[in-house]
């Protein structure tokens, strides 16, 4: 079971506490109507499974309610760094 | 009966207190301080099971954890069964109850023995798959033999009575296992003033120092292990469990120990007592502490009882005062083999011969056992054994150096015991559990944790340190890494002196040679639990299993409880000699957790019975109940399904609920409605871009349905929402979407959209909502508001301020039935009082109350969904015909807009939502029932879509259905059939789902 920092919250907490929301900075295009079907599938569908560093959005769904970005490794499952909506991470994958 | 195994004196058992137990009906004694398999060879009993596919009889090899044939099923009546109890971790107590797990009819006369016997031919490795796979049609006849055959052990047929506790823990410093080097760590970390938890899976701390004769600073070992033990008992801080298995280790730094309060005590705990606890630990450092397992060599009927591994000897020697046998040979690749030698030599049993697999052995422990004229046969190994039920004699023949061909002729030695030592073997399972993969290591001849992303920390045998003083050492280093990693000053601790023992070079070796070839040489047994011989592992590798994970999976080795705690290694060295290859290029062994088997009682804990999930009830939870409702759990709300009178089926209860709502006035308890309070300057418009239909012209007082998409333009949730104020909205879910909504409108507030200042709260559990439906309801309002109700003032979809039976109120004059209805919503805390006025003013007008049934069913006779009965997350508001609630027209691309414009979405013939009139008026279709539209068709038929909702309709006087039909929309007045499951099939009619007042005039009276 992962133990995550809520940045928010400014305290590690127990998993249960969080949801996983998925892959972290997907932007919903601005004009949904100019994308193709393509476009939009790629949009809705398509995503990174990465073998190491992995951003994700996590939200502390039984604490503050807040959404949040964890870079996590998905071997082993390190937690690299937590950082708000609307930052850019400093851990990357090469 | 006497204990003949036992000696006069020594040990750590109390001879003084006698205890009582039972195995397999007969009654036996033995002493406090026992574990069952101590007092059961203190006995003489050698066989206490039968093998798993052989049936061969079984006795007890080990001392502990690694134990893979004493697995007994313990309990003295029904309800206390316990299946898989080692005997070596099982201490003794007064009435013990065991019995073996294996053997049919019993294990002294067992008829599978019979066929192991014959059927050592017959059952190879992947003889299940290859036999009982095909034809498959056979597996249920042979799997009622085998299940009965090889079971290890059974599960109580009755509730267990006992309770079970969970406990979160936090630490610094989490130190698995409390032997010299664990209890070095704890001393350290305790004394630099760190939080720590030490556990250990004995009834004793001291590990391998409670069955040595070791002496440290010259006195008995176990003062010293008294000595910190006291010491650490007086700090706060530190944590102390025995009895308590670390059993899995888990991301950062997460254990869990399975911790057994009572089990010593009795097999049902005392009244008021908790028989085991969970303790779930997060821990700042981990040391792990957790030792070595000593392996036994692989020998030809090295299976007979009477063979065990040498250590275990010791141990039942130096520990429990019992030696398990009269005349002993020892086989050793090893100097520390010849302990058990010279512990059996002083408890004055006779050492037949100690048999060397190295030709010029020379350590301090070999020339002690030359001193004391001991029989060393070096250059040699004990080939064969033999016997049946108990060891009888051994064949003994020289080797060659490198181990793999008997060189010289046999010698036959009568014995009844023979212990072996192969070397030692790190445990490190828990080090496995995180993922992290072993590393091999030549010198100490076994693999040792290899590297991991945890804070963690190893000590002592783990990584093959095995002597008293290395081990302390190394605790003491791992506790002080582990205080200043935290960031503590470290302590002074002062290490007892431990003897230092010199040794010769250990012999790698695992499996002995015979005169013949390992398949037709008498089974070599690597696997005990589960019967898996060299020759399974040689006729796996040849069969083409090249990866030492396949031939696991092939011939089980390592599986089940067992998990390979005796065996892998040997059963990994065996496969490398036919590959030609060495261990580490064969592969790693992985273990996963639990480390050894776990009752169920403690993984649930309190979490079981009205516990095992939270429960919410309403505000009127109460009235319900004592009006005999049925219950629906609607997620984890409780709700009123429908309510009986005295006589009256389900049908005849719906009926008349039903009946009432339509002709006078019904109640229903809506409370479970999420309510999500919405406020904002920039409510209205986020409520546009979430909702598919248009929010921008709702005035305050007014109410509107909407449809909620996701991305993809698929409906998920649906509900009605009011302008309480120009910037503040209350949104109503679906009672089990509501945590669902509110996370979704937060994810797309935070993440999309933070510019827009608006904040959600759910407000689901503060308002109890009652709904009055039907054509009286107005005038039961009346009778306890002021409010004017006219229907000019009060219109549809309006809703008020007003106070209802004295208490401030919020009524909405919304519909889920079709007729004149009122949602009255009070603080919860008012609403049994107001709900108990409703019925006062009530009775006259036949006030009914009604469950989810029958407003299912009355929203059915009018055709309205329910999000998640009639959606399922891959329809669209068009082909639900609900294009009405899609506003095109909105500025912004609100969420699903552009999803239901995919190509996919907007193609011919989708699946659309229509209702469904029986040709037979009577005929229900079940609820899930595929529709075709040729009945005659042949199998497979082309499906075109399913019911999603059916239902008597007493009102109508027939049933009423909604589902998906291919192109529905197209083919109203068409017909469907649904073949059912026993051959029948009934004809539909597709029509409008809208089966009662299509124009919707009764809620506009």
């Amino acid at each position: 079971m992962l133990h995550i920092y809520c940045p928010h919250c400014g305290e590690y907490r127990e998993e249960e506490e969080f949801h996983a929301a998925g892959q972290a900075h997907l932007a919903r295009p601005l004009d949904p109507e100019a994308c193709s079907d393509k476009e939009w599938g790629e949009f809705l569908f398509f995503r990174k499974n990465p073998r190491g560093l992995h951003h994700e959005l996590w939200v502390h769904s039984a604490g503050c309610r807040k959404f949040f970005n964890v870079t996590r490794d998905t071997q082993t499952y390190e937690i690299k760094e937590v950082y708000k909506i609307g930052e850019k991470p400093s851990v990357v994958a090469e | 009966m006497t204990q003949k195994n036992r000696l006069q004196s020594g040990g750590r058992i109390d001879r003084s207190k006698s205890l009582t137990f039972t195995y397999n009906g007969k009654s036996y004694q033995g002493f406090q301080g026992d574990t069952l398999a101590s007092a059961m060879l203190a006995n003489g009993i050698d066989v206490i099971g039968r093998s798993f596919k052989y049936s061969r009889p079984r006795g007890i090899v080990a001392a502990g954890a690694e134990e893979p044939n004493a697995v007994m099923q313990l309990g003295a009546t029904e309800a206390t069964q316990v299946p898989n109890v080692r005997a070596t971790q099982q201490e003794l107590f007064n009435g013990l109850v065991s019995a073996s797990t294996n053997g049919w009819p019993n294990v002294d006369t067992d008829l599978m023995g019979v066929v192991g016997k014959i059927g050592g031919k017959m059952m190879p490795p992947g003889f299940y798959y290859k036999t009982f796979m095909f034809p498959q049609s056979l597996w249920h006849t042979y799997e009622g033999v085998i299940r009965k055959a090889a079971g290890l052990g059974r599960s109580p047929l009755e509730n267990d009575p006992d309770e079970y506790d969970t406990i979160n823990q936090h630490c610094d410093v989490m130190i698995v296992g409390a032997g010299p080097a664990g209890l070095a760590a704890a001393q350290t970390a305790a004394r630099a003033g760190a939080r720590v938890i030490i556990a250990d899976e004995q009834a004793e701390f001291g590990g391998s120092l409670l069955s040595s004769k070791e002496l440290l600073d010259g006195k008995p070992a176990t003062e010293w292990v008294n000595t910190v033990v006291e010491e650490l008992a007086g700090y706060k801080d530190v944590m102390m469990l025995p009895r308590s298995t670390v059993n899995g280790y888990h991301d950062h730094n997460f254990l869990t120990i399975h911790q057994r309060c009572t089990d010593h005590i009795a097999d049902k705990a005392p009244a008021g007592q908790v028989r085991q606890r969970m303790h779930r630990v997060r821990a700042k450092w981990v040391v792990l502490a957790t030792g070595a397992h000593e392996r036994p060599l692989v020998f030809s009927n090295n299976d007979v009882p009477g063979c065990m591994v040498a250590g275990a000897v010791s141990t039942y020697i130096n520990r429990y005062g019992v030696v398990p046998g009269n005349d002993l040979v020892l086989m050793t690749t090893n100097d520390y083999g010849y302990q058990t030698a010279l512990d059996w030599d002083d408890a004055g049993r006779k050492v037949v011969a100690i048999v060397d697999t190295r030709a010029n052995p020379g350590g301090a422990r070999v020339e002690a056992a030359r001193k004391r004229g001991l029989n060393v046969i070096t250059g040699s190994a004990v080939i064969e054994v033999q016997g049946s039920k108990r060891v009888s004699g051994v064949s003994v023949a020289p080797i060659s150096a490198d181990g793999k061909q008997v060189t010289g002729s046999v010698t036959k030695l009568s014995a009844d015991t023979v212990a072996s030592s192969g070397g030692w073997s790190p445990v490190i399972h828990l080090s496995c559990h995180t993922g992290s993969r072993p590393v091999w290591n030549d010198e100490i001849v076994g693999f040792l944790p290899g590297p991991t992303v945890q804070k963690q920390l190893t000590a002592g045998g783990i990584n093959g340190k095995y002597d008293t003083a290395a081990a302390l050492a190394e605790g003491l280093e791992a506790g002080q890494k582990a205080v200043s990693e935290i960031g503590l000053a470290a302590s002074e601790v002062a290490l007892p002196a431990a003897e230092s023992v010199e040794e010769g070079a250990p012999m790698s070796l695992f499996h002995i040679p015979h005169l013949k070839s390992t398949s037709a040489a008498p089974k070599q047994f690597v696997d005990y639990q589960n019967d898996v011989t060299a020759a399974g592992i040689e006729l796996a590798c040849r069969e083409g299993y090249e990866s030492i994970e396949h031939v696991k999976r092939y011939t089980a080795m390592g599986f089940g409880t067992d998990q390979g705690k005796l065996g892998n290694i040997n059963g990994m060295a065996i496969a490398a000699n036919v590959l030609n290859q060495t261990i580490p290029d064969t592969g790693t062994t992985i273990f996963r957790p639990n480390y050894t088997p776990i009752t169920f009682g403690a993984i649930a804990g309190r979490n079981c019975g009205e516990l095992f999930d939270p429960e919410r009830y309403t505000a009127m939870h109460k009235w319900h109940v004592e009006h005999g409702a049925k219950f629906e759990d609607v997620g984890q709300w409780k709700r009123p399904w429908y309510f009986p009178k005295a006589g009256e089926s389900m049908q005849d209860a719906l009926n008349r609920e039903c009946k009432a709502t339509r002709e006078s006035v019904g109640i229903l308890d809506a409370s479970t409605l999420g309510k999500i309070d919405i406020q904002g300057k920039d409510a209205r418009e986020f409520l546009g871009r979430v909702y598919t239909n248009a929010w921008a012209k709702l005035a305050v007082g007014k109410c509107r349905y909407g449809l909620m998409c996701g991305e993809d333009g698929m409906v998920f949730d649906d509900g009605v929402t009011s302008c309480l104020g120009e910037n503040h909205f209350l949104m109503t879910t679906t009672s089990g979407g509501a945590a669902r909504v509110l996370e979704w409108l937060e994810l797309y507030h935070q993440t999309e959209w933070p510019e827009m200042e608006v904040y959600f709260n759910t407000v689901t559990d503060h308002w109890a909502t009652m709904t009055i439906s039907g054509p009286n309801s107005r005038k039961l309002l009346a009778e306890l508001t002021d409010c004017d109700l006219a229907n000019e003032n009060f219109g549809f979809m309006d809703w008020k301020q007003t106070t209802v039976a004295g208490v401030p109120a919020r009524v909405f004059r919304i519909s889920f039935t079709g007729e004149l209805s009122y949602e009255i919503n009070v603080q919860a805390n008012y609403g049994l009082h107001v709900w108990e006025k409703l019925f006062e003013h009530g009775e006259k007008y036949n006030l009914t109350p009604y469950g989810t049934e029958s407003m299912h069913v009355l929203r059915a006779e009018k055709g309205f969904i329910i999000a998640g009965q009639d959606t399922d997350g891959s329809v669209h508001p068009y082909d639900l015909g609900m294009g009405w609630a899609v506003s095109q027209n909105k500025p912004f691309s609100f969420i699903g807009k552009r999803g239901m414009a995919r190509e996919d979405c907007v193609r011919e013939n989708r699946k659309q939502l229509v209702g469904l009139k029986t040709t037979d008026p009577k005929a229900v279709i079940p609820e899930g029932a595929q529709g075709v539209f040729d009945p005659k068709a042949p199998i497979p038929m082309p499906m075109v879509g399913h019911v999603t909702s059916s239902y008597w309709s007493e009102n109508l006087g027939h049933s009423v259905a909604m589902g998906f039909v291919k192109g529905g929309l197209d083919r109203m007045g068409e017909k469907v059939y649904y073949p059912l499951a026993d051959g029948t099939v009934i004809e539909a009619e597709i029509c409008s789902p809208i089966f009662l007042d299509p124009k919707g005039e009764r809620q506009n009276v």
